[in-house]
């Protein structure tokens, strides 16, 4: 009985991926707090931003339309910081350890951490959405349009998750980890996602105007309440694909050094 | 001749300024019970950590199941389970969930997993606990649950580092039956322990590593017989130790011995015939390197 069979084949690449999926899913469901936060936070800025500060920044109303697609990141950034943590937990948990020792490729389960942050995410950017239908949110997306939108929403948490992984990596604790993580979380305040950049001082404006957030902000309301896209689109690809490369490799790097030769 | 399950030779490892190992040399055949000891910080967990491809030798050779842990490191994984000095288990997991994680990455079907998993959470003692979060667990069930999750599959060598720290007696000896079963079968097992009752029954061949060396290796029977034979004790009223005498074991030799004391011993003297323990051989071996605590 202790005895355990014939030898067996080591796990396929896809297993692996599919056990560290399952794996970090359970985790995200059984950590209640941290998902209720990354649904109720986002939302309750939606109010704060809606019905406080609304009327004093555009007070014709429509100020709803305006900021809802930053709030949309907002959320998808805090959402995925949490990667940072469940990544640094584990590599310093002798967990990691036992995964090491085994025939799979192990780098998966940070792979299984994004995935599962990204089922969670495109979870809370629908519940903020609903909300935001409720309290007068009117885009005038085509089918088309809503899908574009959709796709560059999950490329971008696809992008700051593998980020916040990366940091995870480099982290030397949990804590730590949550604390980078958190300073990441001021981007999106220096970008057009609350007020337009050229309310800002000059200098200002050229942080705001070049930093990733903004061209994703200005797609996603383009796609969604036809403001001008412009070239937007294509900086904000641009710019999630150029930080998704490098956040991966950066990755892979860490994880073989921190795992790796000690 | 039998095969070995582990070469080791002009092995060095150090951590920045700090020299660890400096120059192992060790072999163990395969199918056997192998038992490293020495002191906190002597660096058994580093060595274990190299055979299990966690850590990377500065210098030396190191062969597990005939490949080379720095050029052959899948193959070396494929022979190999490890039980670390920590419980290495999932805490947000039940113990089932556990098992059968371990079971898939290990390459077993769902149903085998399942299968594997109920049999496993028997022989640890954990079927009453198999549903429960591990956050919950005692330190002695996360320890049998981590045993267990090491050997979810076969692998023809197992390392265990202190296995059987934290838990109880019961435990413990029934963790002893496993160890030996698994040696009957042909497993190689390498443990590191700071019970010397436990190298003493478990296993066939013993080193003592102290100052970054084996210092001593061998069997129970060897290492005693270097530290000294069998003595003759007399002890006082007070169980104190007052004279001892070295003796052969042979009942002629004892009562000569005894005939020739018996006169000039105080009354109330009693006798005890002792053999080393494998303490006496650890002391011995380690102590150029322990300082004296005085409370
Ligand atoms: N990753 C590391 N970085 C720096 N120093 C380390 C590292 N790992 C171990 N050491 C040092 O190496 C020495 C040996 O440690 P090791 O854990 O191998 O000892 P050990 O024999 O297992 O001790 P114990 O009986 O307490 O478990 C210690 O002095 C430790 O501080
Ligand atoms: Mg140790």
């Amino acid at each position: 009985m202790i005895a355990a069979d014939k030898p067996v084949k080591p796990a396929s690449l896809m297993t692996t991926n599919l056990v560290f999926i399952s794996r970090s899913l359970r985790h995200s469901l059984r950590n209640t707090e941290a998902l209720l936060m990354a649904i109720m936070l986002p939302v309750m800025l939606m109010l704060l931003f809606t019905y406080v500060f609304g009327g004093a920044i555009d007070s014709s109303g429509d100020y709803v339309n305006y900021v809802v697609p930053g709030i949309i990141l907002l959320c998808a950034g805090f959402g995925s910081s949490s990667t940072a943590v469940d990544v640094s937990n584990d590599m310093t948990n002798g967990i990691i350890d036992r995964f090491r020792t085994m025939p799979i490729k192990s780098l998966s389960v940070v792979t299984g951490h994004v995935v599962a942050s990204l089922a969670r995410n495109l979870f809370a950017t629908g519940v903020v959405f609903g909300v935001a239908l409720l309290v007068g949110f009117r885009p005038n997306a085509s089918f088309l349009e809503w899908v574009l939108a959709i796709a560059v929403i999950t490329l971008f948490i696809l992008t700051f998750t593998w980020l916040f992984a990366a940091i995870g990596l480099v982290a030397g604790s949990p804590a730590a980890a949550s604390g980078y993580g958190f300073a990441l979380l001021f981007l999106p305040y220096l970008s057009s996602a609350f007020v337009p950049t050229d309310t800002m001082p000059s200098w200002l404006q050229g942080v705001a105007n070049h930093q990733p957030i903004t061209p994703v902000i200005e797609t996603i309301r383009g796609l969604l309440t036809g403001t001008p896209l412009n070239d937007s689109a294509w900086w904000a690809v641009g710019w999630c694909l150029l930080i998704l490369a490098i956040a991966f490799l950066w990755s892979i790097s860490s994880f073989r050094k921190k795992a790796g030769r000690r | 001749m039998k095969q070995s399950a582990i070469e080791i030779s002009g092995l060095r490892k150090s951590f920045g300024k700090q020299t660890v190992l400096s120059g192992v040399d060790l072999t163990v055949p395969a199918g056997t019970v192998f038992a490293l000891l020495g002191p906190n910080g002597a660096g058994k967990t580093t060595l274990i950590n190299i055979m299990s491809t966690l850590v990377s030798p500065d210098e030396g050779k190191v062969n597990v199941g005939g490949y080379d842990v720095l050029t052959e490191r899948d193959q070396v994984k494929q022979n190999i389970s490890l039980t670390g000095q920590f419980a290495a288990v999932d805490e947000v997991l039940s113990a089932e969930e556990n098992l059968r994680m371990i079971g898939r990455l290990s390459g077993l079907t769902a149903a085998q997993s399942r299968l594997r998993t109920m049999e496993l959470l028997k022989a640890f003692d954990l079927v009453d606990a198999a549903k429960k979060r591990v956050k919950t667990f005692s330190g002695g069930m996360r320890r049998r649950l981590d045993l267990a999750i090491s050997l979810v599959v076969s692998r023809p060598v197992i390392f265990l580092d202190e296995p059987t720290t934290g838990l109880d007696t019961i435990s413990r000896r029934a963790l002893w039956d496993i160890i030996s079963q698994l040696a009957r079968q042909g497993r190689t097992i390498f443990l590191t322990t700071q019970y010397l009752e436990e190298a003493d029954q478990l296993a066939d061949q013993i080193a003592v590593i102290n100052g970054g060396r084996i210092v001593a290796s061998g069997s129970a029977e060897q290492l005693k017989a270097r530290v000294g034979g069998e003595v003759i004790e007399l002890l006082n009223a007070h169980d104190e130790v007052i004279h001892t005498v070295p003796t052969t074991g042979s009942i002629q030799d004892i009562s000569r011995t005894l005939n020739d004391l018996a006169h000039s011993v105080p009354p109330g003297t009693r006798v005890n015939i002792r053999r080393p323990s494998m303490d006496d051989v650890f002391v011995a071996l380690t102590a150029n390197k322990k300082e004296v605590l005085h409370v």
